[in-house]
């Protein structure tokens, strides 16, 4: 029992993290319905964004960990959301009405450059970063085991839920999140209402690659190390989530995610940790073949 | 960049506004390399970071991408002019001239290659030039062909193609080093021949074991499905000790004989059969016409299942599904074969590579591998073989030669090595390619069935449907 409650708090953890980054994932999806593939690296350059200005903020500006922390959240995410604008602006938005299969292989282009552009300017070795936030708030004893949450598992568990909350309202309540959502219905439509349509997917584009930054950041804190190929496996399992969730359902990415994190961990902890990618790749499949809505997707009706 | 152009005047160059375009798009440089690029983590001594400050780097990129604006400014103006000039021609008359002689020089000087490098290098010397060159482009272009059957025929964004090509390489290596010396040790020498055929069909079983849950999928659902499965494969050979050797790989694979004869220094070895002297050469050489043979093959099933109604039915079903579920094809019979033929080639691709290796691991299969043959499917132009062979040379073939230009690496100092931009040239080939032509660079291509005339179709011009 000690374990199983370790572990879940262990996988909700890594589950927040991959659901901010499928949030990105089913936005995009939900809008021009297309699966950017490069989403994962995208993450993968935030991460190294905030590795870099959390060095440049402790040992060049002297900053203490938590304003330092804070700063890199705030300047990373601004600068990921720059990052991701230049993607859509210069390699899907010139695509949109080009053939069916034009911005998904261009999406993995821009994947296999950003990981290779990443590997020659930063080079090929992993980063370690200096641990933080290293101690643990014992919560409970069972037969000699202690059950603990890390410090940093709250902040990440905190961070993501203050951020959610601030993504759904403005979602829901800004003028931004109403153009976003009629776009998501009708792209048409809304043009004719006087949305500007480009601007709006692109600020989706922003918005995701935003959240994905938070990710970014947390991800560095909680395994202190990154390295230029990190972005693939998260991305695939990301979109896992999202899939899994239902695609184009904001709360079904973050359930997909708080989902994925948990099987990850409980399937590295009860069966085998050879396998825990294998688990991510078969549920994947699994729930693309058998249940393509997903949890709370709508059904996608095929017009000729 | 897509202003409605006005065809009768041309107009005169906004200054100004080509001088703000290029600013912005600087400013915009500026601020995505400002961490990234400007600063570099190392690793020192005790293993910690530190930052090392390389701001002139960010400002040399900056300015790359500013005049690289204004000339793109540039070039839309004299563009649009143009168009207004005159009616864009058609194709150019010159490729139109060596068009029907283009087909037999390059067959020809694909048979004579390895006899000319021989010639001009030596025995030893040439090894290097028939193996990194002629047989590795050669491997890419039946790979490409065989993706091609998948992707540009059938339609069907295949991300996980590698893992034919791995089923096959390990078919070959775990037959020919367990199977057959325990079962058949008199079969031995023919373990090549005899394994190849079975490692296609055990390629094409896995294409048929695969894609019959997945096909009925959306185009980019089944791209990330057959993804996953790719990565499953690859993740179960590294997982699975027992079965595969796992990371360590298979190693002294046994190596093709020529017809039974095998490449060795022995007296009944090939130099001594046809009293030649020995040298490892000859293996190379006659790996060189293999997979020649191989990938003529595919290229030539290719152009007559295109002819067959199974091919025409690919090419439809690629062009608009809806409509050919109306019209009474059996669009899972159709995906299916395309899935499993295309799977057959990498299958035997794949114990080619096993064979000429001697050593397989895991590390050869990764999705990278899988992105690079789409990236040569796509570049050639989606669908047609002769484009395919051109995107092969260029990006493989390019990056070896890059690699023998020694006044590279005094221009970029002694550590230049180009292999580590080669995945980089490749996803910005992608990109760009999308851009600019998203057909692919040989987007003209022969109707496969004729009615009294040929005429050319170009790519631009068929509508795609969606499904």
């Amino acid at each position: 029992m000690a374990i199983f409650i370790q572990q879940l708090i262990n996988g909700l953890t890594l589950g927040s993290i991959y659901g901010l980054i499928a949030i990105g994932y089913t936005m995009v999806f939900g809008i021009i319905g297309m699966v950017n593939f490069a989403h994962g690296d995208v993450f993968m350059v935030s991460a190294f964004i905030a590795l870099l200005l959390f060095l440049v903020a402790t040992t060049l500006l002297g900053f203490g960990i938590v304003p330092a922390l804070f700063l890199v959240l705030v300047l990373g995410m601004l600068i990921t959301g720059l990052w991701n604008w230049t993607i859509e602006r210069t390699a899907y938005r010139p695509l949109r009405g080009s053939f069916r299969l034009a911005p998904l292989i261009s999406a993995i282009g821009m994947s296999i450059l950003l990981s290779n552009l990443i590997q020659v300017i930063q080079g090929p070795r992993n980063k370690p970063v200096p641990p933080m936030f290293t101690q643990v708030l014992p919560l409970f004893e069972e037969n000699g085991y202690t059950v603990g949450i890390g410090y940093k598992q709250i902040v990440i568990m905190v961070v993501t839920a203050v951020l959610l909350g601030l993504f759904w309202y403005i979602v829901q309540k800004t003028p931004l999140g109403r153009a976003q959502r009629a776009c998501e219905q009708d792209q048409k439509m809304a043009a004719l209402l006087g949305i500007d349509v480009d601007k709006t997917i692109s600020l989706t584009f922003v918005l995701g690659a935003a959240l994905a930054a938070v990710a970014g950041v947390m991800y560095i804190m909680y395994y202190g190390v990154i390295n230029f190929s990190d972005g693939f496996v998260p991305g695939v399992k990301a979109f896992t989530a999202a899939v899994l969730g239902g695609i184009g359902s904001l709360p079904g990415a973050v359930i997909g995610g708080l989902l994925i994190g948990l099987i990850e961990t409980m399937w590295s902890a009860y069966f085998s940790i050879d396998y825990k990618d294998v688990a991510a790749f078969s549920i994947l499949a699994i729930t693309l073949v058998f249940l393509p809505t997903g949890l709370l997707g709508r059904p996608e009706v095929e017009k000729v | 960049m897509t202003q409605a152009n006005t065809p009768s005047s041309t107009e005169a160059f906004d200054l100004v506004q080509a001088v703000k375009d290029a600013g912005f798009a600087g400013m915009v440089t500026f601020g995505l390399c400002v961490p990234i690029v400007a600063f570099r983590a190392e690793q020192d001594m005790a293993n910690k970071l530190v930052l090392q400050q390389r701001w002139w780097m960010a400002l040399v990129i900056t300015g790359l991408v500013i005049v690289a604006r204004f000339l793109f400014s540039l070039h839309q103006h004299s563009r649009r002019n143009d168009h207004a000039q005159q009616a864009p021609a058609g194709t150019s008359s010159a490729l139109a001239l060596i068009k029907p002689y283009l087909a037999p020089l390059g067959f020809g000087f694909i048979t004579i290659y390895p006899l000319m490098m021989l010639a001009i290098h030596g025995p030893s010397g040439s090894i290097k030039w028939i193996d990194n060159f002629g047989i590795q482009i050669l491997i890419y272009v039946m790979l490409g062909w065989g993706l091609n059957i998948v992707v540009g025929l059938a339609g069907l964004l295949d991300l996980g193609y590698v893992a034919f090509y791995a089923v096959g390489a390990y078919s070959y290596a775990l037959i020919a080093t367990k199977v057959i010396p325990e079962t058949f040790p008199f079969l031995g020498v023919w373990a090549f021949w005899i394994c190849l055929p079975i490692s296609g069909l055990l390629a094409a079983l896995w294409g048929i074991l695969l894609g019959f849950p997945v096909l009925r999928l959306r185009g980019d659902y089944l791209a990330i499905v057959t993804l996953a499965f790719g990565e499953i494969i690859r993740l179960v050979l590294i997982n699975w000790v027992d079965f595969s050797n796992g990371y360590a790989g298979l190693s002294s694979i046994p190596r093709p004989s020529f017809f039974g004869i095998p490449f060795n220094a022995s007296d009944t070895g090939f130099a001594a059969v046809f009293n030649l002297e020995f040298s490892p050469i000859y293996r190379t050489i006659f790996l060189y016409y293999v997979i020649l043979v191989l990938s003529l093959m595919t290229a030539y099933v290719t152009l007559k299942l295109r002819r067959l109604p199974v091919g025409r039915a690919w090419e439809a079903l690629r062009e608009d599904e809806i409509a050919c579920r109306s019209l009474g094809i059996n669009t899972t019979i159709t995906k299916l074969t395309a899935f499993s033929i295309g799977a057959m080639f990498g299958g035997f691709a794949g114990c080619f590579f096993a064979a000429r290796q001697g050593f397989i691991s895991p590390e050869s299969f990764v999705f990278l591998e899988s992105a690079q043959i789409l990236a040569i499917v796509v570049l050639g132009g989606m669908g047609s073989l002769f484009g395919v062979v051109v995107a092969s040379i260029a990006l493989v073939g390019g990056i070896e030669i890059l690699r023998e230009l020694d006044f590279l690496k005094e221009v970029f100092g002694p550590t230049f090595d180009p292999s580590q931009y080669r995945m980089l040239v490749f996803g910005v080939a992608m990109v760009l390619m999308m851009l600019w032509k998203p057909r692919g660079l040989i987007s003209t291509r022969d109707p496969s069935v004729v009615y009294k005339e040929r005429k050319a179709i170009s790519g631009s011009m068929v509508q795609e449907g969606h499904g």
